[in-house]
């Protein structure tokens, strides 16, 4: 029998994009418990809603996170639709998909960096980090900023993008996708990466259930479910498949997450192929009554935004269930049991944004 | 023991090509057109309605009506263009050029030309 030690792990840690702390109970190198605490990053912003006008908040909401911050205002916007009763043009929904995709490309490129610098890897995180600049540059090109874009409205989107703007995105993007290729190569096959991700955080399918994973988490431990497959936006007419993998460790959440990427692709493509003319937004007046709910696939996962208003401008509630929340507690079912030095690898495969997770 | 040396391809490339990053202050970055960097206003045709100064999340704006002056405290502007969208006379636009650091939190006040005086019959 060891003996048993408390070691601080966060809230400042190089390897955490947002400060989270674990209390992790150790018994000689071999992680037993992990208890989490979260708060360190908490705004209030819930609260704000009760002061901003509903036109305003989707400012506000936006901001809650740098990385997820596409998919919040989205989800508002989409959730005070619902509550209106008005449609989006087909034109506005399919710009909403072109910039989710490439929310969540960006997104997972950040992830993949941060993967390499958790094993220490800093030049493969560079490289990565060097890709998605370029993506970081087309949102700049095309909506006005580089991390918040601020281009979504209740009703559609604030601006347009044109068919020459369109088509040098996609001439981009198949530069980017052969870039990428070589560097996925390194991730699967290399044998440093593999060597400290397979066989690490196994969480099997009945616990992946049980404990309410959701997004790339979920799917890596073989359960086919996306919410894309709803059919919010423009999703409804395009054909992607749900990625999955059946191997339940940090390997398989890395090629799960690495799939999403060329499809990401595969779905900008269609959607530049198949958008249609027309108006890009529709005007809404007055203040909304009733309630809405609304279910959107942000790159960690499900997300769920439930609006409720009461026929003031001010609204009574924006909830925001963020994904980060229920993965975590896949993520103190797989520290338990596993080796010190692969805590900071398995708090980076649920892709932790904990600013998210406690507006 | 090709496995373990896929990177050699990227590390040898790296080696002989030019910085991915700016030579930044000798190279100055361009930015691109919509890019939303400050908030600037064309002040004589400004109504001073303060509608502007309501649609602001972050309250950086204030609008004084009788004295006829829009001033806006720059590090609380989060460059959100809110106001530029709601502005009735489209006098506001958001500018080319980042918010530069500062030591102060500065108020930037722009007055605008007094009203003609009406003549007393």
């Amino acid at each position: 029998m060891g003996k048993r030690s408390v070691v601080p792990f966060g809230p400042q840690h190089p390897v955490l994009p947002e400060p989270i702390h674990l209390d992790l109970v150790l018994e000689d190198e071999k992680v037993v418990e992990a208890i989490p605490s979260i708060g360190f990053i908490h705004r209030g912003l819930e609260k704000l809603i009760e002061k901003r006008d509903y036109n305003d908040y989707m400012y506000v909401i936006e901001r809650i996170c740098g990385i997820c911050s596409y998919m919040h205002g989205m989800g508002y916007c989409e959730g005070l639709e619902r509550i209106f009763d008005v449609e989006v043009p087909d034109r506005g929904k399919y710009l909403r998909t072109i910039w989710c995709e490439m929310s969540r490309l960006h997104s997972h490129m950040l992830w993949l960096g941060l993967l390499a610098d958790a094993f220490g890897f800093e030049a493969l995180f560079y490289q990565c980090w060097r890709m998605r600049e370029k993506i970081l540059d087309m949102f700049e090109a095309s909506t006005g900023g580089r991390v918040i874009f601020s281009v979504n409205k209740i009703g559609g989107v604030l601006k347009d993008m044109d068919k020459n703007m369109l088509e040098s995105f996609v001439k981009e993007f198949d530069a980017m996708e052969e870039e990428l290729k070589r560097l996925s190569d390194v991730f699967l096959t290399d044998y440093t990466v593999t060597s400290r991700l397979k066989n690490v955080g196994i969480l099997s399918k009945e616990d992946a259930i049980l404990t309410g994973a959701v997004g790339p988490m979920m799917r890596a431990s073989g359960i086919a479910i996306d919410t894309r497959k709803l059919g919010y936006a423009a999703y409804g007419d395009i054909d992607f498949d749900i990625i999955t993998s059946n191997a339940c460790d940090s390997f398989a959440r890395c090629e799960v997450r690495i799939g999403e990427l060329f499809q990401s692709f595969n779905i900008i493509r269609q959607a530049v192929k198949q958008i249609p003319d027309g108006d890009i937004a529709v005007t809404v007046k007055g203040n909304p009554s009733g309630e809405a709910f609304v279910r959107l696939e942000q790159p960690r996962g499900e997300a769920i935004y439930y609006i409720k208003a009461n026929g003031t401008k001010n609204l009574d509630r924006a909830r925001v269930r963020t994904p980060t929340f229920t993965n975590l507690t896949p993520l103190v079912k797989i520290l338990q049991g596993c080796d010190y030095a692969d805590v900071p690898i398995l708090v980076l495969t649920i892709d932790p944004c904990i600013s998210c997770t406690e507006r | 023991m090709a496995k373990g040396m896929k990177f050699t391809g990227f590390a040898l490339k790296n080696l002989f090509s030019k910085p991915a990053t700016y030579g930044y202050p000798f190279v100055k970055k361009d930015y691109k057109e919509r890019y939303r960097g400050r908030v600037a206003i064309d002040i004589d045709d400004c109504l001073f309605c303060g509608l502007c100064a309501r649609k602001c999340p972050s309250g950086a704006i204030t609008v004084d009506r009788a004295a006829r002056t829009w001033s806006i405290e720059r590090m609380g502007c989060v460059q959100c263009a809110n106001c530029v969208e709601g502005c009735p006379k489209k006098c506001l636009h958001m500018e080319n050029m980042y918010t530069e650091p500062e030591a102060n939190k500065v108020v930037d006040t722009i007055a605008g030309k007094p009203l003609p005086k009406k003549e007393e019959e």
